[in-house]
């Protein structure tokens, strides 16, 4: 998986002073093949063009031969490329050529160099800090910020397509916008998704009693007869019969769970996530006590 | 000379406008977003376009800053107005309370969304804004 790499360079088009404007369908052709191949690009008329600050900015214009000077502030780099005359495809290569060798996440790239961005995003005008999701995750997708507040502090360790925590939410306050439903994808919460979100936050209880314990004993059954029948098969079987009950009650999909560590270290990993947001929980809590207007 | 930093035009109160590829999955119908960018390209209005908004927000882009703190309105042109909120505020760019209107590309025809875009920026609660978008 690929994430967290810096946006490499930014595209501006330039049609402003001493430039000539491109063609409508050339412009819609350039930006559209710009962004499908993950880059950010700004159309900019007459005193405008923007910039952050530390990136490489390439200005594209049709500058008839004639390319404006351009003010970089200090550690910026500029490229400015006159398209006159040139194709999208010409005008796209220019861009590659300026980017080189660094990395960028790309969409549909070739399998290694595909990144989906996954992972939870959390609604704060709906979220308690509650920190039901710190405690439910595994993969320390959940960290908490400074002032004590749920954050997703590593997107990249979510697993694709798992929208797990988003059915523990008491408070239908974790979306996952690439979902292909609501309220997960962010479309409006009704009062019936509370309420069968609410159910849903124990799943333990839909799994007839506690979920780790449940795998343990699973888990300790299988190995049983992994001994007596020395058959990986039959374990594998055993461990996806369990699972997919859980994969019905949450819309996991099979390869996460199958995915999943050591039902010993699903007990470690939870004790600590557990451990976590309680503290956090705690800490959150004291902190809203202190802030209140009727705290002494 | 182009300068080196503006944030676009800022005596003006014309909206800036910032449109979502969404080119890291296809959860935006292909002719809804590919029109809306030949609406956009026809015009003469300055925009700004990302490849994808969850993308950025992964990796906390600054970008996202610089766009949630410019000194005119912002109409962007995405998905779900929920979901944009908290992209940005993942991102540690919080959207501000007032002068942001969300068009939802999602739900919405291109011709519904262009007219959004062309539209006046409504003076009412950016919260009412997205909802009526929805």
């Amino acid at each position: 998986m690929i994430a967290h790499r810096p946006g490499p360079l930014r595209v501006v088009v330039y049609e402003g002073a001493g430039s000539l404007p491109l063609e409508a369908s050339m412009r819609t052709s350039l930006f559209a093949a710009l962004l499908d191949r993950g880059y950010a690009v700004t159309r900019a008329g007459p005193a405008s063009a923007d910039q952050v600050e530390g990136a490489t900015l390439v200005v594209l214009g049709r500058f008839a031969g004639v390319p404006p000077e351009v003010a970089a502030k200090s550690g910026d780099r500029v490229e400015v490329c006159d398209v006159t005359g040139k194709s999208c495809d010409e005008a796209v290569e220019l861009v590659e050529r300026v980017r080189g060798e660094t990395p960028m996440n790309r969409p549909g790239g070739v399998p290694a160099d595909t990144w989906k961005p996954w992972f939870p995003v959390i609604d704060p005008v709906r979220c308690t800090n509650c920190m039901q999701c710190l405690s439910f995750c595994l993969f320390d997708v959940y960290g908490v910020s400074v002032d004590h507040t749920i954050r997703v502090e590593n997107p990249s360790n979510c697993k694709v397509n798992c929208p797990a925590c988003s059915r523990v939410c008491p408070e239908v306050a974790i979306m996952f916008p690439k979902y292909h439903a609501g309220p997960i994808d962010g479309a409006p919460v009704s009062e019936t998704d509370v309420g069968r979100e609410k159910m849903k936050v124990d799943i333990s209880a839909l799994l007839g009693g506690d979920i780790y314990a449940r795998l343990r004993e699973r888990s300790a059954d299988a190995k049983t007869r992994f001994s007596r029948e020395r058959s990986s098969d039959a374990a594998l079987a055993e461990r996806r019969r369990c699972l997919t009950k859980m994969a019905d009650a949450a819309a996991i999909p099979r390869e996460v769970l199958d995915a999943l560590p050591s039902a010993e270290e699903i007990q470690r990993r939870s004790a600590e996530a557990a451990k976590r947001a309680q503290e956090a929980f705690a800490a959150f809590q004291e902190a809203s006590l202190r802030n209140s207007p009727s705290a002494p | 000379m182009l300068p080196a930093s503006t944030h676009n035009l800022p005596s003006s109160n014309e909206p800036r406008i910032l449109y979502c590829r969404c080119a890291f999955a296809q959860t935006i119908p292909d002719d809804v977003k590919q029109r809306v960018l030949e609406g956009l390209s026809e015009s003469d209005q300055p925009f700004e376009a990302v490849a994808d908004l969850c993308e950025m927000a992964a990796r906390r882009d600054p970008h996202l800053i610089e766009l949630a703190k410019g000194n005119r309105p912002l109409k962007i042109a995405a998905c779900w107005p929920r979901a944009v909120k908290g992209l940005f505020h993942l991102g540690d760019a919080p959207l501000p309370e007032s002068g942001v209107e969300i068009i939802n590309m999602r739900t919405l025809s291109a011709e519904e969304v262009l007219a959004a875009i062309a539209a006046p920026m409504p003076h009412i609660h950016p919260t009412q804004s997205a909802e009526a978008k929805q």
